[in-house]
């Protein structure tokens, strides 16, 4: 069973300095907990949804934190630079044991604060941006178009997760970051085991395993002219002149190759499978395919696969009243956030014609997704394809009993049935 | 109304270019840039895109001040 779904210790945590009576469920409420229909917040954080937009949760080791879950609050604290994300600073919340016992090994971009973090996105932003998404869309297409040919060729019925959601953006982040497609067994495995575990130790040796492989191909890489990929460009620029240590390098190419490929695949998977049960929202679609761009950001709203973005407070702040003290952590859950009734109006349905745009799923402030155009073009091009060239796509199982990701990880579908 | 952009401050996210890209773009370096030409531009765009700015880089203030 996943680490979430066990209970939390029955001792009530004391009352953090600050809190008005009345603002936390009377019962502590355990975070993470694992979802009860795969594109639904778990029905666990149902009390914590009324109250915004601050309240308590505890975490597996009976830790009690901080929930954001009020979205104007949300978005100020995670711009707030006295929230940290540097998992090695004292008072930092763990969600799972595993993540725990890492937690004196800093994540690159991610788990820096600035300066250092801004010097790490500095380097990598003109490979992210805007343009360079929307030059990628052909080389994205094409490989689209490659793998919906050997899927309807191999014919129904298909797993979507490893015939689709996942080599696409595997595909993807290996043009464009320079690691050969090849090795994608060996890096989405050991991708899997980092994110997943189940135990410490898996975790540990996955992470070790991926800085080797990396390691290794930077070093190719510096003997080798003409790879034209963004560790390419870091190695013969940053690493060269000394920006960047070798170290640091592998640090930014393991969370770009985890990061580019997971996440994405959870969301064309997760996406799909929610299409499928709005059947009238996919007739919308169809009917109208101007509207997949607008889809693309109501499901970024509605599925908010990465939910709980991790924070420590290094200094007292206040919010609405409430003093979140120094050292104290801080966990903002972007699916609560992002279904907040008094910024989206019936938030638990799917609905595209609603202004979707500010929605956390990226998170907010200096961290927010440095691939988040790129994602977003993937998406569209992804799902549009996939629905215009499969108009009579449908699940090969009864939804119920299609396996999806426990609550302590990016959430997402483990195997998609589908026919057509 | 004149708009300002803090390349200091700017993470290069792209959210100005994607809500107001008649507007805003991203130089080479991947930061926030304006049109030539868009510098006074207003409009319930150009607010959402300065509202969308995840490090508040964007800032719109009427020209008379």
């Amino acid at each position: 069973m996943p680490d979430s779904t066990t209970a939390p210790p029955t001792t009530t945590a004391p009352s953090p300095a600050g809190a008005p009576a009345g603002t936390a469920p009377a019962e502590p409420v355990a975070f993470p907990q694992d979802r009860t229909c795969p594109y639904h917040p778990p029905t666990g954080y149902d009390a914590l949804r009324t109250t915004r937009p601050l309240t308590r949760v505890t975490l597996y080791d009976g830790r009690p934190v901080w929930m954001v879950t009020g979205h104007t609050a949300a978005r100020a604290l995670l711009a707030d630079p006295r929230l940290s994300t540097d998992r090695t600073r004292e008072g930092f919340p763990m969600t799972t044991p595993r993540f725990a016992a890492v937690r004196d090994r800093s994540t690159a971009l991610l788990g820096v604060d600035d300066p250092q973090h801004r010097t790490q996105r500095r380097m990598l932003v003109p490979s992210f941006t805007l343009k360079r998404a929307v030059a990628l869309r052909p080389d994205i297409q094409c490989i689209v178009d490659g793998l919906l040919d050997r899927m309807t060729a191999q014919g129904a019925p298909a797993d979507l997760v490893s015939s689709f959601a996942l080599p696409v953006p595997s595909m993807v982040i290996c043009a464009l970051l320079g690691v050969p497609y090849a090795d994608h067994e060996f890096f989405e495995a050991q991708s899997r085991t980092l994110l997943r575990g189940p135990t410490a130790a898996d975790t540990q040796a996955a992470r070790e395993r991926l800085e080797t492989y990396l390691g290794d191909l930077i070093d190719r890489k510096q003997s080798e002219a003409g790879g034209e990929g963004v560790l390419d460009e870091l190695v013969h620029n940053q690493l060269r002149s000394g920006e960047l240590d070798r170290k640091e390098l592998i640090g930014l190419a393991l969370i770009l190759l985890v990061a580019g490929h997971e996440t994405t695949a959870n969301m064309i998977s997760l996406g799909t499978f929610t299409l499928l049960q709005h059947p009238d929202r996919l007739a919308e679609l169809r009917a109208d395919p101007a509207l997949w761009p607008a889809a693309v950001e109501e499901l970024m709203r509605m599925l908010s696969i990465a939910d709980g973005l991790l924070r420590v407070a290094t200094e007292d702040i206040e919010v609405d009243g409430t003093v979140i003290r120094a050292g104290e952590g801080v966990l903002v859950s972007t699916s609560v956030v992002n279904r907040d009734e008094t910024v989206y109006e019936e938030p638990d349905s799917l609905d595209f014609h609603r202004p979707a745009r500010h929605h956390i799923a990226f998170g907010f402030g200096i961290h927010q997704c440095l691939g988040q155009n790129l994602a977003r073009t993937e998406l569209e091009i992804a799902l549009s394809t996939l629905f215009g060239r499969l108009p009579a796509l449908r699940l090969a199982a009864e939804p119920e009993t299609i396996p999806f990701k426990p609550g302590d990880t990016i959430q997402g579908m483990l195997e998609l049935p589908v026919t057509w | 109304m004149h708009i300002d952009i803090d390349k200091d401050r700017c993470i290069g996210a792209g959210q100005c270019a994607l809500t107001a890209p008649q507007v805003f773009t991203q130089d080479d370096d991947g930061f926030s840039a304006l049109l030539p030409g868009h510098e006074e531009d207003d409009g319930p765009l150009v607010r959402e895109a300065a509202r969308a700015c995840p490090v508040g880089a964007i800032t719109v203030t009427p020209a008379d001040r």
